[in-house]
């Protein structure tokens, strides 16, 4: 498989064409704006918790196809998390993303996350497959409202 | 008279033969030798920065190898050596623009901060509460900013001159907003975003019948034509060194002697001064009132390089060599599906910017550079030129004169390699 075709996988073109839980959210707990200002991509993440169970998640804005599918697939893996889950969800999508984790050793742990294994080769679209993270996380840790990669 | 060229059409030939030598010089560029991802290098991204001709970097070899010594100090050969080297690059520099002195060039970093300087420096001492600066909806952010952070200390309004859905900036608009506030406008030569050429001379000619003067970013301008600044007549003129086939960290602010006399010094240091003292420091003589601390010596030296280079070109050829790079992508672009120019203007230079439905132009820029293909894609800092045309980004290809037809095709067919994968 090339390089290419491992990055732009089928199932993040799916993702890209139909974002799952791409919504606002009138009722969310937290909401916070996530922008990569070096490409423009813009995201609003919405979290509604039930004490320490993410209950809910969704997402709009605009962005790459890595980016959006990225988003879509954070939000189905995140429902029903804890806030300690969501965090060691997170460092496990990062660790992969960054190429510290051969996506096809940990299959079965990474579950839908391991569409994202192609995107270590490509150092430029990292930070486009974060970004839906960074801001969710933040918006689970009710931290600030709008978050960069820069 | 069959068989017979008129003399029009003998004139003719004989620039179409000038205009097709010009791919020739594509081998001055070690640079665009190389292979990207297992595919021959195609290079979009002029209007980022150009590649250099290897006249360029042996100089900048040579510097460093038989000249280096910090310049207007010493006394021993190798430093005097050097400050004629460097200041010969300012004559160049003069000759190139044809401004009328060479106090009226002043090196600095590139283009923002020759815009910085002037925001500074001018800004401080002309521009009141109240007061109004002009910049167009098309200028990079570097035009931009240094206005907005001036006119927020100050109290001043930064205006905007606004564009059509084309490009091109609404003339009578710019007319209305010039007013006995409006103490400079600040204009793009060439937009960078969308590769209009605005009609500068014509803005010049308004502002300065009510006396206000203007500063135009000519970054993208210098390499694509002739720029003579006064012909222009504009009162400052900002380019860059990389954007013309030198290298990085050297550019120029051109000012009218009779402005930059009266002006303040821009920073403080080294070789700005005439004496000091702790009562009282005197400054320099323009040029060097404005270039404090040691300058980029060495990639001044490149530059000088490059000028030497571009004189060699036959820049009307280049001119009608590069239209036609735009105008075949702009014709090739539009067999792609979904596929919108963004800018289209009627007078354009280097550049074509382009948004693909329902793919954004990050992914555009991923599938072409498996290609071996360099273009940008981003908003080019130019935010609120995407905002405008409501798009988050653009896909922008930028030529120079080395690149080529055959080299569009293969970006044609790249792109039609997007449309595959991302359907």
């Amino acid at each position: 498989m090339s390089a290419l075709k491992d990055l732009y996988r089928e199932v993040i073109l799916d993702h890209n064409k139909s974002p799952r839980n791409f919504r606002k959210m009138p009722d969310a707990d937290n909401t916070v704006e996530g922008f990569n200002p070096l490409c423009g991509d813009h995201y609003t993440v919405y979290v509604k918790m039930g004490g320490d169970l993410i209950q809910d998640v969704s997402f709009e804005g605009s962005g790459c196809a890595i980016s959006k599918a990225s988003g879509s697939i954070m939000s189905m893996v995140l429902k029903g998390k804890t806030r300690t889950e969501a965090q060691e969800t997170f460092e496990q999508f990062h660790k992969l993303v960054r190429g510290g984790m051969n996506a096809e050793d940990h299959v079965e742990e990474l579950g839908k996350l391991a569409a994202f294994g192609g995107v270590s080769e490509f150092p430029a679209r990292v930070k486009c497959a974060s970004l839906a993270w960074h801001t969710v996380m933040a918006a689970i840790e009710h931290k600030t409202s709008t978050v960069t990669t820069e | 008279m069959m068989g017979v060229k008129t003399h029009d059409e003998a004139l003719m030939a004989q620039f179409l033969d000038r205009v097709n030598a010009i791919a020739g010089c594509r081998h001055h560029f070690p640079l665009l030798k190389q292979r990207v991802n297992g595919k021959a290098l195609v290079y979009f991204d002029n209007a980022a920065t150009s590649q250099k001709p290897q006249v360029v970097i042996d100089a900048i070899m040579k510097y460093y190898e038989e000249e280096n010594s910090n310049i207007h100090r010493g006394v021993h050969y190798l430093s005097e050596r050097a400050t004629r080297a460097y200041e010969a690059v300012r004559e160049n520099v003069r000759a190139l623009i044809n401004a009328q002195s060479e106090r009226e060039i002043i090196f600095v970093r590139g283009t923002t901060e020759a815009i910085n300087l002037v925001a500074h420096s001018y800004g401080s001492m002309n521009i009141r509460p109240g007061d109004e600066v002009l910049v167009s909806a098309m200028e990079h952010h570097s035009n931009i900013v240094p206005w907005q952070l001036k006119c927020e200390q100050l109290g001043a309004r930064l205006r905007v001159i606004p564009m059509s859905s084309e490009g091109e900036l609404l003339l009578d608009e710019y007319e209305r907003l010039l007013s006995e506030k409006t103490r400079l406008v600040a204009v793009a030569h060439i937009s960078n975003a969308l590769g209009t050429i605005n009609p500068i001379e014509q803005m010049i000619a308004s502002a300065h019948r009510r006396g206000i003067p203007v500063l135009v970013d000519g970054a993208q301008a210098v390499p694509h034509m002739r720029v003579d600044v006064r012909e222009l007549d504009c009162d400052f003129y900002a380019f860059s060194s990389h954007k013309m086939f030198g290298p990085t960290g050297v550019g120029i602010l051109f000012g009218k002697e009779s402005l930059l006399e009266k002006m303040p010094p821009y920073q403080g240091g080294g070789d700005m001064i005439r004496s000091v003292r702790f009562e009282k420091t005197t400054f320099a003589e323009l040029p060097h009132k404005f270039e404090a601390g040691t300058p980029n010596i060495g990639g001044g030296i490149g530059f000088g390089a490059a000028i030497e280079y571009m004189k060699q070109l036959d820049m009307e050829a280049v001119q009608a060599y590069e239209h036609d790079l735009v105008a075949y992508a702009t014709a090739r672009l539009q067999e792609i599906s979904g596929v919108r120019i963004v800018g289209t203007a009627k007078e354009k230079a280097g550049v074509v910017s382009f948004v693909m439905e329902g793919v954004h132009p990050h992914d555009i820029g991923t599938i072409l550079d498996d290609e071996g293909i360099a273009i940008r894609t981003g908003h080019h800092c130019a935010q609120p030129v995407m905002d405008f045309f409501h798009v988050p980004a653009t896909a922008r290809a930028s030529f120079a004169f080395y690149n080529t037809r055959e080299e569009i095709d293969v970006m044609i067919k790249a792109l039609h390699k997007v449309r595959e994968t991302l359907g």
